[in-house]
């Protein structure tokens, strides 16, 4: 049986209280996009403002869950003022630690081992994939993050 | 997966199923399983004869005047608005018409609605919602003026509410429009007699009565089925069919293209036989007095803490109850709470114009059915006392 203390960590718990980078910014200059959850019907929109190739600031508004809201807030901590090769290469491996769970169940074979020590604080979401239809709460910022590089690409 | 029972508190969504309704779906493919108004051999014609004493006996539970006419089968209560919509709206709606839709509708009567408008371009109107969680009839004359169609629940999958739909008919009639009912949530919760009620449409689902999913129903009164064209095309629904086109069955056989779901028909009869033999007057009380003993819990154990969607006296409210936990979100007390084995549905339960009415996103929702007991409502709040606990 999964602990709800591998979901509900601390560090999590104090993201979704004390949200970091929280509000919104001025459009343009930045870029803004939004994610839906139509399932659960969570809303997110982020605002990004990139210059010279790095992301500058970056702010979340909308509503979620705790697992959604603490993710995003947890994704502006480890991305803001970060060059853009940085946040991509940190999305990616996110989504690896998120799909883990997935692989190992469709090839028997032990996925690459994700590289926790890169991810900081958000190591804190892996017990997420202990709880599968949670997975899409703790992607949808990152998500909509990606989405938000791709229009400004 | 768990270690401890199932404490299943959302039959709103889907019903627990008895093991005579499994068992007479088993039956039927073990022993005489065959296809529908096809062959001559004996298992087909019992076949036959079972789907059409479905249909009978499922019309009679309903209080259908003439079941054998009256009730069309149909995939369950979203596929029976669709075929609402797009066989009598499409055939009896202009640009001009009015139909009239509430706030508090489940997405089925409202997307098939928005769909033909769209294409047709007549015009919606919608009863609001009070603030007490109550269809805000100080204007309904209004509304309905120049409508054709009323459409509305009744009973509120999201608020528990139950609407007066003996006096809505009244209304429509009075005004001439006709009335369709979602009996999706009441059906299975009270005694249902559309003749009593004098409406026009009823549109309900098997597996919110006990009965399999795949299944549901739509009752027309019998004097409109002539100005409702065909919905699906295909087998069983022709009268004759050549290289220059079709004509349509005569009767309820035109409304059910292809091989029609037997077992789940089978299934629903005896689920509605079931529910019979429990006593529908009966349930209706025994899940009122558990609705009471859970507002009650809820306003003495989490008085600062829960706000109940919905109405917070018995009158005119069924067993159907949303709650907002403050500081926690419907997902987390839902994850929380099935850590206790409770299941219940965190979301915006397919209403989301009126989650909007409340602003809210999402609610919890736990509801009854006639398996539910009183300790079903103490392990909700003992795993409440551990979701407020957990959240601070």
């Amino acid at each position: 049986m999964s602990n709800l203390e591998d979901l509900y960590r601390e560090i999590i718990l104090d993201h979704y209280r004390n949200p970091r980078n929280r509000g919104e910014l001025v459009t343009p200059p930045a870029h803004k996009a939004e994610g839906f959850n139509p399932l659960c019907g969570d809303e997110i929109t982020v605002y990004l403002q990139v210059e010279n190739d790095t992301l500058v600031d970056i702010k979340i508004a909308g509503h979620g869950c705790s697992i959604s809201q603490s993710s995003a807030s947890l994704m502006t901590a480890a991305v803001k003022g970060k060059p853009l090769e940085t946040v991509r290469g940190t999305i990616d491996t996110f989504k690896q630690l998120m799909t883990v769970h997935e692989t190992s169940l469709d090839t028997e074979v032990e996925p690459e081992p994700v590289n926790l020590r890169a991810l900081g604080e958000l190591a804190a979401l892996q017990g997420v994939v202990k709880f599968p239809v949670r997975i899409k709460c703790a992607t949808l910022a990152w998500n909509t993050l990606t989405q938000g590089l791709n229009d400004l690409s | 997966m768990h270690e401890r029972p199932i404490v299943y508190l959302d039959t709103a969504a889907t019903a627990l199923t008895p093991r005579i309704v499994i068992e007479s779906m088993q039956r039927y493919y073990e022993t005489y399983h065959s296809n529908v108004h096809r062959a001559v051999y004996v298992t087909a014609a019992e076949a036959t004869e079972a789907y059409e004493e479905a249909r009978i006996a499922i019309g009679r539970f309903i209080g259908a005047p003439h079941p054998a006419d009256e009730l069309i089968f149909t995939h369950g209560t979203t596929e029976s608005f669709n075929l609402l919509a797009k066989s009598w709206g499409r055939a009896n709606l202009t640009s001009s018409d009015v139909v009239v839709l509430t706030e508090m509708e489940h997405h089925a009567n409202l997307v098939p609605w928005f769909q033909l408008r769209d294409e047709i371009g007549f015009e919606i109107r919608f009863i609001k919602v009070t603030d007490d969680f109550r269809l805000d009839l100080s204007n309904l004359n209004e509304l309905l003026r120049g409508a054709k169609l009323l459409s509305v629940t009744g009973m509120s999958n999201v608020l528990g509410t139950i609407n007066p739909i003996a006096e809505l008919a009244a209304a429509a009639h009075a005004a001439g429009a006709l009335i369709a009912v979602d009996g999706a949530q009441s059906v299975a919760h009270g005694v249902t007699n559309v003749a009593g009620l004098d409406i026009d449409f009823l549109a309900f689902g098997a597996h919110k009565m006990l009965g399999p999913t795949g299944i549901g129903a739509l009752w027309v009164r019998r004097s409109i089925l002539d100005s409702m064209p065909p919905f699906l095309g295909g087998g069983g629904m022709i009268a004759d069919v050549s290289l220059n086109g079709f004509s349509a069955a005569a009767g309820i056989a035109k409304y059910e293209a292809g091989t029609p779901p037997i077992a789940e028909a089978i299934g629903f009869h005896t689920a509605a036989h079931y529910l019979e033999s429990l006593g529908m007057e009966d349930i209706a009380a025994y899940e009122h007095q558990l609705t009471d003993s859970l507002l009650e819990q809820f306003a003495t154990r989490f008085p600062e803490r829960i706000r109940v969607i919905g109405p917070t006296t018995m009158e005119m409210r069924g067993g159907v109850v949303s709650f907002d936990v403050e500081g926690v979100h419907p997902h987390d007390v839902a994850q929380v709470l099935d850590q206790f084995g409770v299941c219940v549905r965190p979301g915006h339960h397919c209403a989301k114009p009126l989650m909007k009415r409340f602003s809210l996103a999402a609610t919890a929702r736990a509801s009854f059915g006639p398996y539910s007991d009183e300790s079903d409502i103490e392990t909700l709040m003992t795993a409440l006392d551990d979701a407020v606990r957990l959240f601070g």
